[in-house]
């Protein structure tokens, strides 16, 4: 493996994970507010993309600017996080709050499920792959080789950005720790005053745009077939579970690690590449059950 | 609860099951079809007693499928050594993988199974030469107990061989929840901790029970392959280990009866439902799971249940 591979690898692996951190972060998010799993983040993972690649194909068609075309991946994710975090969270998520574990888990399964259709439905079986933006923005020469700078720069610029201003936000302001008093402590926050059911609204939406972010600024790179949150869904889990769950920065280093693990399979093992995150997660596990940066928990019996 | 109207009922049903499927031979591929989706299903159930679902569990059928079809084609065994061979793998991989996924609860244990399922059915998918890839692998009809059947006589064989096996194995699992063992295995859901101070290992109880579900899913995915004479990776892929979930709870999770009604209604349902809804069955799937839960969490059965009790008190 020469140096310009190795820099190929590198780069992939980077962008990659990139993605995979900002689904994992909206995975996370959620469930360190409501202690539920949604299984339906695949599905917004999916459909973020879809609308991305709706909205970039208008631009061209309806003759709008270019340079509308990075801004629009942001609209989307927004949109599509916005509209369906607040119709999961209303329709089914507050609702199951005090359910059994179990059927938590099958109800977000179930909307996965109608989801998944709805968007065979709607964006049809073809793969959809638009991809103005990248072209537009160019490539980059980097240790001899050429990379478009949409993969080299943008997205690890994003999913930094994210990282940051979500620890920024719910470390310093005072909407941010009331999320993180909510994740402590239901009971308590709400006894304290905190508005639990806006908080939580409010985390679900982010959430879900974080998921839906990562499906628009795959779009322009990855072509969206059905089954594409699916194993989304699986590799963010693989992310959030192989950091901790709950663990924002875990999340970041547990992505780079599976992305950069995946790229240098695709060029040293490629038989294997579809494995690796669940090779690295396997391994995590068996050592550290509850993932590599969790924290002791108080049992409450 | 009241045993002698449960058992009339599950004679009542086979006899039921038999005699329709002799009139209409029509019959007889969705009613092979519906016990072993039943055998897979009464598996889940298992979990569930544990209070653990499992969104991979169609990983097992699949292994037990293709095990069925390497075999066949290799050697051209009997159809019941068949059956022996693919249970049997499912049994070995089961007891493998659970050493793995008893340490696990709740969420990770449920996505757990997911992520082992989706990594078979991409190696699956990926190893063309091997596999047939996502074609699958086709196999003659084998022999039925020594015995070369034309079509219809082999599938009947095969009906009553899933029929006796389906009753069984319900038998079996409602002995197994009554035994110690089962009873262990439903103190994990309601309290680990409490099992563990009576000097019961709770991994291990529940490894016994991840390996008895495995290899009913196993039971499921030979029969299965059996009657269909071909395997795809699509017997592994997540929807079909959601759907198995989704039977259970439609059929109710409180008894091995419950998952065999549930397989039948699905079966049926399907059937006929398909072919009006292409491209929206996984919708209606949600659709309904998400009333069942809201509506009838103990599903079919547990309503059937509270009938066959305020009858029996009133006799």
């Amino acid at each position: 493996m020469d140096a310009s591979l190795i820099a190929l690898a590198l780069m992939d692996g980077v962008s990659y994970a990139a993605l995979l951190f900002l689904v994992a972060l909206g995975l996370t998010l959620i469930f360190g507010v409501m202690r539920i799993l949604n299984i339906a983040h695949g599905s917004l993972y999916a459909w973020g993309g879809y609308f991305a690649a709706t909205l970039g194909l208008a631009i061209t068609r309806f003759g709008l600017p270019a340079w509308l075309g990075l801004p629009a991946l942001f609209v989307a994710a927004i949109v599509i996080g916005g509209l369906l975090g607040t119709l999961l969270e209303w329709a089914l998520l507050r609702r199951i709050l005090d359910k059994d574990p179990i059927l938590q888990l099958l109800v977000t399964f179930a909307a996965f499920m109608v989801l998944e259709d709805l968007q065979r439905l709607i964006w049809g079986v073809q793969p959809v792959f638009v991809s103005d933006v990248v072209n537009q923005l160019g490539t980059l020469q980097v240790a001899g080789v050429t990379y478009t700078r949409y993969q080299l720069l943008v997205l690890p610029l994003v999913a930094l950005a994210a990282l940051l201003g979500l620890r920024w936000f719910l470390g310093r302001t005072a909407l941010g720790r009331q999320v993180t008093a909510v994740t402590h402590n239901r009971e308590v926050a709400t006894a304290m005053g905190v508005n639990t059911n806006r908080v939580t609204w409010l985390t679900i939406a982010l959430g879900g745009a974080l998921g839906a972010l990562g499906g628009a600024l795959a779009s322009p790179t990855t072509s969206f077939t059905p089954g594409i949150g699916a194993d989304m869904m699986v590799l963010s889990f693989a992310v959030v579970a192989t950091a901790g769950l709950g663990q924002i920065g875990g999340a970041a280093l547990a992505a780079l690690m599976i992305g950069l693990a995946r790229s240098f399979a695709v060029y040293l093992l490629p038989e294997v590449e579809v494995l690796m995150p669940y090779l690295i997660m396997v391994g995590v596990l068996l050592v550290r059950p509850e993932g590599l940066f969790s924290t002791v928990a108080a049992r409450r019996i | 609860m009241g045993s002698v109207r449960l058992r009339l009922l599950v004679v009542a049903l086979l006899v039921l099951v038999l005699a329709l499927t002799l009139k209409l031979p029509w019959l007889k591929t969705p009613v092979l079809l519906s016990l072993s989706n039943g055998l897979a299903v009464l598996g889940v159930i298992v979990l569930i007693r544990a209070g653990q679902v499992s969104f991979g569990h169609a990983m097992f059928a699949c292994l037990a499928g293709y095990g069925v079809a390497f075999s066949g084609r290799a050697w051209n065994l009997d159809a019941l050594l068949l059956v022996a061979l693919g249970t049997a793998g499912a049994a070995c991989a089961g007891a493998l993988i659970g050493l793995f996924m008893v340490r696990y609860r709740g969420i990770f244990f449920g996505m757990l199974n997911l992520a082992f399922s989706m990594v078979l059915f991409s190696v699956l998918g990926k190893f063309g030469t091997l596999t047939g890839g996502t074609d699958g692998l086709r196999f003659d009809r084998p022999t039925f107990g020594f015995v070369q059947l034309e079509r219809e006589g082999f599938e009947t064989a095969l009906l009553l061989l899933a029929l006796a096996l389906a009753v069984l194995a319900g038998l079996a699992v409602q002995r197994y929840f009554g035994s110690i063992n089962g009873q262990a295995l439903a103190a994990i859901k309601t309290n680990e901790t409490r099992l563990e101070y009576l000097g019961i290992s709770a991994k291990r109880v529940f490894w016994g029970g991840y390996v008895l579900s495995a290899t009913l899913c196993g039971l499921g995915g030979s029969l299965f392959a059996l009657t269909q004479g071909l395997v795809t990776p699509d017997m592994g892929y997540w929807v079909r280990s959601g759907e198995v979930v989704f039977i259970a709870i439609l059929g109710g999770a409180g008894h091995a009866v419950g998952a065999f009604i549930g397989a039948f209604v699905f079966e049926f349902v399907k059937l006929y439902a398909a072919a009006l809804l292409t491209g929206a069955w996984q919708l209606v799937l949600g659709l309904v799971l998400i009333v069942m839960v809201f509506a009838a969490p103990t599903g079919i059965f547990g309503l059937l249940e509270k009938h066959l009790r305020s009858k029996g008190a009133q006799a």
